[in-house]
């Protein structure tokens, strides 16, 4: 968990907008990559019972890079635009670099200061992309059983 | 309105809302020719018992407190109550034999005979004492539901419970290889009664529904319900949780066989509850949990059980809560439930017209306020719950945002979430207001 969580609110000039900036609202309206890839080679639905917030990823991968990559999904504001900047940094990162990524990495990339209770929206995406490569791996050890 | 919604978060008078509140007067009992009005409760009074909307929040801005039916906020004298309990009698109950030791059993036993008045109970021995709704739900469930639930038998709930109210008897069920019914209810959140009533023709054992609704604020029609539920050879288990804290109850008038409710949310602690039960249910019930206290005589290998409500209360209960949940049922009693219902009533009736002329698109979900209690279930176009309480959350404004422990009633409604507004003896109008602008300013924000 990143440590600053709830340490943001001496440094909030308009304490109305500090969540809810333009850029991220910006995202949620218009996100990017949001849609459908038609041959994903991986894909998996996440969401957060508790909120409602819902998230399918789609990745398209060869040779250990994603190429490509798309999310639908529906929920709050900082899980959408959380969704939409990542899906924004993985394109063209291999899936090493990927997996790589902790929650403080992607904390970082929404830049702003998310409140415990809202760590689970802002994660949702993250946590739907690490499901969607270790089902893509585990698929990959059961199709190529031992060396061919 | 700008002006209102600062003196709402005064605790002193505020003439301007003061005269806001009386607006709403002269239609708010159905029944006044046939009874004397209630007498009036004085919120803006009221408020300076409570400690904590003294208080501000990180950004300086005063608690606006609108999520009493997640849990009530404390009046001094229950803190009070609680404190002393710590502070000068702190001893175990049902036990010692010296002076503190008998306050405690007498504080402890006064709190249960001040809830059996509170819901007009025939005797305090058939106030169990619980840590909230849930515990009494599943005390049920487990006792009565194990003996009486076999293979086939039917519980008819509605598709309007509580998680607590809907869980446990799932897991009956499902152990006993039994089946559960659901009344459906229409789009304005009203219990489908043509469709109880045939439901009533499977023979339930038991029928468990709630009595005011903690998403749409729908107020069942209880004492219909449970003639009609025994009319058919069916047990009655109400939930309370939001009606007991808010309205006069009388669970003899309505009949039922068992009414649940939670101290916190009746201006009590957490970890305080009741179950009452008809006196002759509960003692042929075997004991729910086993352990010390809920015993006459203990041998090696066989007990023989205390008599109620001791054989319910196994070990060391949450003493000082539930003292503080006596002196949340006096409190609520000095003020008068019927003041409170009429209060909270004309309060709810003002949130809706209010929040529908000042938020455009606002969509509120449940009954008109004749018929629901003080929840406000509502959703922003396009903005989800949680971003529009985190939101006014800036402005010191609690709402809930979520299922409420419903989901499949916001399945129902084809929702993934709902805001939510609930009001309890301290609210007052210039809240609604302030949560008024409060919406305002997140639809300005998501639409800029």
């Amino acid at each position: 968990m990143k440590s600053s969580a709830y340490s943001g609110a001496e440094r909030i000039l308009d304490p109305m907008d500090d969540l809810y900036r333009d850029y991220i609202l910006e995202h949620y309206r218009r996100p990017h990559n949001f849609g459908v890839l038609d041959t994903p080679t991986a894909s998996y639905e996440g969401s957060n019972p508790l909120c409602g917030d819902r998230i399918t990823m789609m990745l398209g991968v060869s040779d250990g890079v994603v190429r490509d990559v798309a999310f639908t999904g529906r929920g709050c504001a900082i899980s959408q635009a959380s969704a939409s900047l990542l899906t924004d940094e993985i394109k063209g990162k291999t899936v090493e670099e990927v997996e790589k990524m902790t929650p403080d990495d992607l904390l970082d990339l929404i830049g702003i200061d998310i409140s415990p209770a809202r760590l689970k929206c802002a994660l949702l995406s993250l946590d739907t992309v690490a499901h969607a490569l270790a089902d893509m791996a585990s698929k990959q050890d059961g199709a190529e059983p031992g060396p061919g | 309105m700008a002006d209102t919604a600062t003196h709402a978060a005064e605790s002193s008078p505020a003439p301007a809302m003061t005269h806001a509140t009386h607006a709403a007067t002269p239609a708010a009992s159905p029944s006044a020719s046939a009874r004397p009005a209630p007498a009036r409760i004085d919120p803006y009074r009221l408020r300076t018992d409570f400690p904590i909307l003294a208080t501000a929040n990180r950004f300086g801005k005063p608690l606006i407190y609108l999520d009493s039916a997640a849990t009530s906020l404390k009046p001094r004298a229950v803190i009070d109550a609680v404190d002393a309990y710590n502070a000068e009698y702190s001893s175990n109950i049902h036990r010692g034999i010296y002076e503190i030791a008998e306050r405690a059993t007498a504080a402890y036993e006064a709190a249960r005979a001040s809830i059996a008045r509170l819901i007009n109970a025939r005797e305090a021995a058939e106030i169990v004492f619980v840590r909230n709704a849930t515990e009494a739900i599943n005390l049920v469930a487990y006792s009565w539901g194990r003996r009486n639930i076999g293979r086939g038998d039917t519980i008819v709930l509605t598709e309007m419970e509580h998680h607590a109210n809907l869980v446990p008897w799932q897991v009956l069920v499902q152990e006993k290889d039994g089946d559960l019914e659901f009344v459906p209810i229409t789009d304005d959140g009203l219990l489908q009664l043509e469709v109880y009533e045939a439901l009533l023709h499977l023979r339930p054992k038991l029928v468990a529904f709630t009595h005011v609704s903690n998403m749409l604020g729908t107020i069942n029609p209880v004492r219909e319900l449970t003639e009609m539920a025994h009319a058919a050879g069916a047990l009655v288990l109400i939930d309370g949780a939001q009606a007991a804290p808010h309205a006069p109850v009388d669970v003899q008038a309505i009949g039922a066989d068992f009414y649940v409710f939670s101290g916190h949310k009746m201006l009590g602690p957490t970890g305080s509850g009741a179950l009452w039960g008809r006196r002759e249910l509960l003692e042929a019930m075997p004991p729910f949990m086993a352990g010390g206290d809920m015993i006459r005589e203990v041998h090696l290998r066989r007990s023989d059980w205390n008599e109620i409500p001791y054989k319910f209360e196994a070990g060391t209960p949450d003493i000082s809560a539930q003292i503080g949940m006596g002196a949340a049922a006096e409190y609520l009693m000095g003020i008068g439930l019927d003041g409170v219902q009429a209060h909270e009533q004309e309060l709810t009736r003002y949130a809706m017209e209010t929040l529908r002329r000042e938020v455009p698109g606002i969509e509120i979900y449940g009954p008109e306020a004749e018929a629901r209690g003080g929840v406000v279930s509502f959703n922003l176009p396009g903005i989800h719950p949680h971003d529009v309480a985190q939101i006014l959350d800036r402005s010191g404004i609690c709402i809930r945002a979520g299922h409420h422990c419903t989901m499949p009633l916001h399945e129902r409604f084809d929702l993934a979430a709902t805001a939510r507004a609930s009001f309890n003896v301290y609210s007052i109008p210039g809240e609604i207001d302030a949560l008024a602008v409060g919406l305002r300013e997140v639809v300005r924000i998501f639409g800029r």
